[in-house]
């Protein structure tokens, strides 16, 4: 299973390398976000419950760019195919794409979270750093779980690039309620506070749940 | 070997196979004709554990599928329409991406590439290959993990005869393997075959032993 | 097989239906503070509890129909879940008509039931389209099956997430079920009950159209000898002899769906396969 794994997502990041279709786009994304909230808020900086909110909008909708592109090789240059011929444990896909995608959401916030300090965030990012790390890492890793579970759904269908964004936020909402609660405190201008540990541990519970869920159901995307 | 008892597969409402019945003893060569949409394609697809049966038993290898597709699967290659390879990477890339998938030493790599003669383009991004060399890697990819069941879909669809030659050491009769074939070349198709099938709106319209084949029969089929 | 017993549920129902009615609007008392609007209630609250009870079972049926392959399940998930966001709307639009005539807003936010609707309605809401924009048939109830099994584990999660972000909101009326004085708790429960025994008879009443639209494709199609161009949809197609799985895995399901096949199905595989074999030799 490891050697699977380590094999796919050798695979996963020389095709990203030579494409590089998936993190410059979702990060060029963010920082574009981040220039229009200024504009649509009128605002020259956010602090607090806004900050999270238009971080994490902005994060939610950059990483559906990369949940879109996802298996997109796979599919059309027959990725599916050679996999399913292998004689491996077939759960490996799964595994593999999330980290991918973890991978990719982890190297786009590299750039995305501090253009947000730079550019509209007031209290600075440094103080709070570690905990909001903390609330990134728990986070990513949901949008990783639910991001590969509806990418391989989406990516057999016709509509996929619409698909994927439509099944995925609804699912999407608890994590987006768990992280904005959890990082509203960290981004506060009045003495930056910590996290409630209640909503870490809620973020930790749905990423747990949803990767059982995944892992028992993903087996039936790929048979035919 | 190969085994199927009235194996049938539906897509919707048609039947893309329909009781489709044979045994194929182990190292013999069976070649498959019809006309597009027969249903040739879906039965290498069952073959190759990618698609699983409607109706009927499959067993290849003396294994049944699809319920134990998995001890068969490292012992299949399939050669199919689409060369299943990477465009953006190398044919050498792509070979040990496979090579890991299969538990494969990479030595082997260097060796099919050499094999196919391909080894001196293994480093250039496959999408800058021309149609007959990526044939020429996806011969190198079915055949990288040393199968003793080749499934093959119009294998020398875009080989030339050099290449042809080639190649036939991997995947033709002299590779010792049982082979199913699907071809549209009644006269070469033939020659290399121990057992015919004819398909025909994916029902079984022809099986015979090579030798028996009556001139113009397998024309018919495509009437 | 599946018109049986359907005119004694829709009986029930629409006995139950005016049982309920009457007691909503003669014996019911009239809220304290709400007035005549509360009784909007009776209607409101069995919808969603109806609705959100027919996803999560819709959920469970699609692993009925991973597990065994049968394609009936896989229309009985479609229906349920169909049918549940049909009382969704119902859900959405009684508890906005509710929140307007008690609070003045057509929408509120800090009723965390009524946010978890709209989030579990929202998604549910792909998977019509979801299902359409797959062609292959197989494919559609297989990534269907997925989806409803993954929404269905949703709904009770995210309920469990919204209500602990309106945390300490005081909750409204709306959703507080918990201590309804004795009348109307047993008006509540009849209308409860009315809602339930509707639903069963729609999906019923659904399932049994479905399944007699497809056995006459199919009998049409044994007529005319060859399948007609089916068009996409998003719905499940039953097709005469494929209510089984392949016999190898699980004999004891094929022994069941034979069993239980409708007469005309069964009569159809010897008819097909003469003119099969005269066609090749011709």
């Amino acid at each position: 299973m490891r050697r699977t794994v380590g094999a796919l997502l050798r695979k996963e990041f020389l095709v990203e390398l030579r494409t590089l279709e998936s993190v410059p786009g979702m990060a060029l994304f963010a920082v574009s976000t981040f220039v229009v909230f200024h504009f649509a808020l009128d605002a020259t900086s956010v602090n607090g419950k806004e900050a999270a909110g238009v971080l994490w909008v902005t994060l939610l909708f950059a990483a559906m760019l990369g949940v879109n592109r996802l298996f997109v090789a796979d599919a059309e240059q027959g990725g599916f195919d050679a996999f399913l011929l292998a004689p491996v444990d077939r759960s490996a896909l799964l595994i593999a794409k999330a980290l991918a995608l973890l991978a990719y959401l982890a190297v786009f916030e590299l750039v995305a979270v501090p253009a947000f300090g730079l550019l509209l965030l007031e209290p600075s990012l440094g103080q709070s750093m570690p905990d909001l790390l903390g609330v990134l890492a728990l986070a990513d890793l949901g949008i990783a779980v639910i991001g590969t579970l509806v990418a391989a759904l989406a990516v057999q269908t016709r509509a996929r690039d619409l698909l994927g964004p439509l099944l995925a936020l609804p699912l999407l909402v608890p994590i987006v309620i768990g992280a904005a609660k959890a990082s509203a405190p960290l981004l506060a201008i009045t003495a930056p506070g910590a996290s409630p540990a209640r909503w870490l541990l809620g973020l930790g519970l749905y990423d747990l749940v949803f990767g059982l869920i995944a892992y028992a159901v993903f087996d039936f995307l790929l048979e035919d | 070997m190969i085994q199927l008892s009235r194996v049938g597969r539906r897509y919707g409402e048609r039947e893309a196979l329909r009781d489709v019945s044979l045994s194929l003893p182990t190292g013999q060569t069976l070649v498959v004709f019809g006309p597009n949409g027969a249903g040739k394609t879906t039965l290498l697809r069952i073959l190759a554990t990618l698609l699983r049966p409607h109706t009927g038993e499959v067993r290849v290898l003396e294994k049944q599928l699809p319920a134990q597709g998995w001890a068969v699967r490292g012992r299949i290659g399939l050669l199919g329409h689409e060369p299943l390879l990477y465009r953006e990477l190398s044919a050498a890339e792509n070979l040990r991406f496979h090579a890991r998938l299969h538990g494969v030493a990479e030595s082997r790599v260097a060796e099919v590439l050499d094999a196919v003669g391909m080894k001196d383009r293994a480093s250039e991004a496959v999408k800058t290959l021309s149609r007959g060399m990526v044939q020429r890697v996806a011969v190198a990819r079915a055949v990288l993990h040393e199968p003793e069941v080749l499934l093959l879909d119009e294998p020398y669809a875009n080989l030339d005869p050099a290449a042809r030659e080639q190649v036939a050491g991997l995947i033709g009769a002299q590779s010792g393997c049982t082979r199913v074939v699907c071809s549209h070349d009644p006269g070469g198709g033939v020659a290399e075959a121990d057992m015919v099938l004819g398909l025909r709106e994916g029902r079984m319209a022809l099986l015979k032993a090579a030798s028996d084949v009556q001139e113009g029969e397998i024309a018919e089929l495509y009437r | 097989m599946y018109g049986r017993g359907l005119r004694a549920l829709s009986l029930a129902t629409a006995a139950t239906w005016t049982v309920a009615l009457g007691l909503v609007f003669f014996y019911a008392p009239l809220e304290a503070d709400q007035g005549f609007v509360q009784k909007i209630f009776y209607v409101h609250v069995p919808l969603a509890i109806v609705s959100l009870c027919g996803f999560v079972l819709g959920g469970v049926l699609a692993i009925q129909h991973l597990r065994t392959r049968d394609a009936r399940w896989d229309l009985r998930s479609y229906v349920v879940i169909h049918m549940s966001l049909i009382l969704g709307v119902g859900t959405l639009i009684t508890g906005s008509i509710w929140a307007k005539a008690s609070w003045g807003h057509w929408w509120v936010w800090d009723e965390p039931t009524l946010v978890s609707f709209l989030i579990v309605f929202l998604l549910y809401a792909t998977y019509q389209p979801l299902r359409f924009s797959i062609e292959d048939p197989e494919r559609q109830s297989r990534y269907a099956s997925v989806f409803a099994i993954a929404a269905g584990a949703f709904v009770p999660l995210n309920f469990a997430a919204v209500r602990m972000s309106t945390g300490y909101v005081h909750p409204r009326v709306l959703g507080d079920t918990s201590n309804l004085p004795g009348p109307m708790a047993l008006t509540f429960l009849v209308s409860l009950l009315a809602m339930a025994l509707l639903y069963a008879t729609l999906c019923k009443y659904e399932m049994t159209a479905k399944h007699a639209r497809g056995q006459v494709r199919a009998l049409r199609r044994k007529l005319s000898g060859e399948a007609q161009a089916q068009g996409r949809s998003a719905a499940p197609t039953l097709h005469s002899g494929s209510s089984g799985p392949s016999p190898a895995p699980s004999p004891r399901t094929a022994g069941a769906t034979a069993a239980r096949s409708a007469g005309a199905s069964s009569a159809a595989p010897a008819t097909s396969s003469t003119p099969a074999v005269g066609r090749p030799g011709a």
